[in-house]
């Protein structure tokens, strides 16, 4: 993507906002100069520690599943037996919108961070142990033959072989869950909980009435997932370079 | 070097590959393993590199009994199993690396660590077979004939004193295929190497084994073994001697005797 297309992308939906604020000519919907004022000001104040309270949660989410589904599907990726025995659970857990789970899990783990980041954790922990499984098991088995002909044993394997050839899998993963990552997050900071960006945006919205400030939120909000989904593409650029080459 | 005794092998629910084989290959000599698709060549391949157990019988390499791959024993597949995500170089160290992983434990690698410096022994084959200005390309980024050497670099990096190939040159043009084939002998002398290669290709069997076994459909039993002495000499493949030679292992391959 080049940057002129994007910065021109962002022109022309900034207009499309002003005309749009225009037309509705309501409090409901101020325009971007308005909201990017009222931005500026709160996320020196209040919004800051709000929007690092949801990144803190993403990002624990997002490191917690990588920990957990990566080996697990590594380990399901190249065993057949296991993969067999344990493919019926995540065939029925897989499509289940976890997003419904919210009251059981706010029952089950209290009222602090550590709900919010269990059902975060849940969504990307199936998506990313569904594309890893399936990387593991589709690795050319001559690949497998030969690096074990250099001397591999299962470490080995799992080291320069397995975790290395599932890194896009990883990746794309994180990709196609970031955006569901960040609208759940919403939900779930709805509930039990005066930080994040989700309470700051429902306050200012329903409670308040601070249209500038409800909308300042949902430009932070729009940054946080933004912000992913670009670590996502960097990470990916440095260490899936054989993926980009000409 | 290699004994194969009394070896008997067959995938579940097939009939034996191989039933009661006995075979033996010396120290030095240049082997090809000639047969049609489904005779048994890649099986006797994995065999011999401890890839796959016999069912009975047993296979000795170097006086021991193989029991798993051996650190001496070097592999090089069809399409050169290479990773697609590590450049020439990191490819031609992997093995190396392997070695480093797991330390001098006599399983996966020798037991006695080696004197020479991993990165002095990748740079020496990266010279070797011309590979020093694709160091950073990955393999996609490199002709077949490139990729081969690289997979040729990294399993001679690791000091092997038997070589077994599976049909390696069989996807490349014939310069390259010619130029490598050369190359294969070469490296046998410098190497002190005993070398097997399997192919389906009877000219290839021809210029590179010296000693050439047909193996036919199974179950084979006792293969066809044919002395081929004037193999390695590159002007080999213009006499006519080497046509009369391509033309009888034709017939031993439609004829099983």
């Amino acid at each position: 993507m080049r940057r002129r297309n994007l910065l021109l992308a962002i022109v022309v939906l900034l207009f499309l906002w002003e005309v749009a604020s225009l037309l509705v000519n309501e409090p409901i919907l101020p325009g971007p100069v308005t909201v990017g004022q009222t931005f500026l000001d709160e996320i020196t104040g209040d919004l800051a520690s709000h929007f690092l309270y949801s990144t803190a949660r993403v990002l624990a989410s997002v490191i917690l599943a990588v920990l957990l589904a990566v080996p697990a599907g590594l380990i399901l990726g190249q065993s057949e037996r296991l993969n067999q025995l344990f493919s019926p659970f995540v065939y029925m857990l897989y499509p289940i919108p976890k997003v419904v789970l919210i009251p059981v899990i706010l029952l089950l783990f209290g009222v602090g961070d550590l709900p919010k980041i269990v059902i975060i954790f849940l969504i990307l922990f199936f998506q990313i142990l569904v594309l890893v499984r399936d990387s593991a098991a589709n690795i050319e088995p001559k690949m497998i033959l030969s690096v074990r002909s250099l001397g591999a044993g299962r470490r080995a394997l799992f080291r320069y072989v397995y975790l290395p050839a599932s890194l896009p899998a990883i990746l794309t993963a994180l990709r196609q869950s970031v955006g569901t990552a960040v609208a759940v997050l919403y939900v779930a900071e709805l509930f039990a909980t005066q930080k994040g960006l989700g309470y700051y945006i429902s306050l200012n919205g329903s409670t308040l009435l601070n249209y500038p400030a409800m909308y300042a939120g949902v430009v932070a909000m729009s940054l946080l997932g933004l912000g992913l989904y670009f670590t996502v593409d960097i990470l990916e650029r440095r260490l899936c370079r054989w993926n980009f080459i000409e | 070097m290699v004994v194969l005794e009394n070896v008997t092998f067959l995938y579940p629910q097939h009939d034996p590959v191989f039933d009661n084989l006995s075979w033996q290959i010396e120290h030095g000599e240049a082997w090809a393993v000639l047969g049609p698709s489904g005779g048994g060549k890649t099986t006797l391949l994995y065999l011999l590199a401890g890839l796959m157990q016999p069912v009975s019988g047993e296979i000795y390499i170097a006086g021991k009994v193989l029991e798993g791959p051996r650190p001496r024993t070097g592999l090089i597949l069809q399409d050169y199993g290479l990773l697609p995500w590590a450049t020439a170089h990191k490819n031609i160290m992997l093995g190396l690396e392997i070695r480093r992983f797991y330390g001098p434990d006599g399983k996966h690698a020798p037991e006695i660590a080696d004197t020479v410096t991993h990165g002095e022994r990748a740079d020496y084959w990266m010279d070797r077979l011309d590979l020093r200005e694709h160091a950073d390309k990955y393999p996609a980024q490199l002709s077949g004939g490139q990729r081969q050497r690289v997979a040729i670099a990294r399993t001679l990096a690791l000091n092997p004193d038997l070589l077994l190939m599976d049909e390696p040159f069989s996807s490349l043009d014939a310069p390259t295929r010619e130029r490598l084939q050369n190359l294969t002998f070469e490296l046998r002398a410098e190497e002190d190497l005993t070398t097997l290669i399997v192919t389906h290709a009877i000219e290839e069997a021809a210029i590179l084994g010296q000693k050439i076994m047909v193996l036919n459909q199974p179950p084979n039993h006792e293969p066809i073994i044919i002395e081929n002495q004037e193999a390695g000499d590159p002007e080999y493949r213009w006499q006519a001697s080497f046509y009369d030679r391509c033309s009888m292992l034709r017939q031993h391959l439609e004829e099983p005797e």
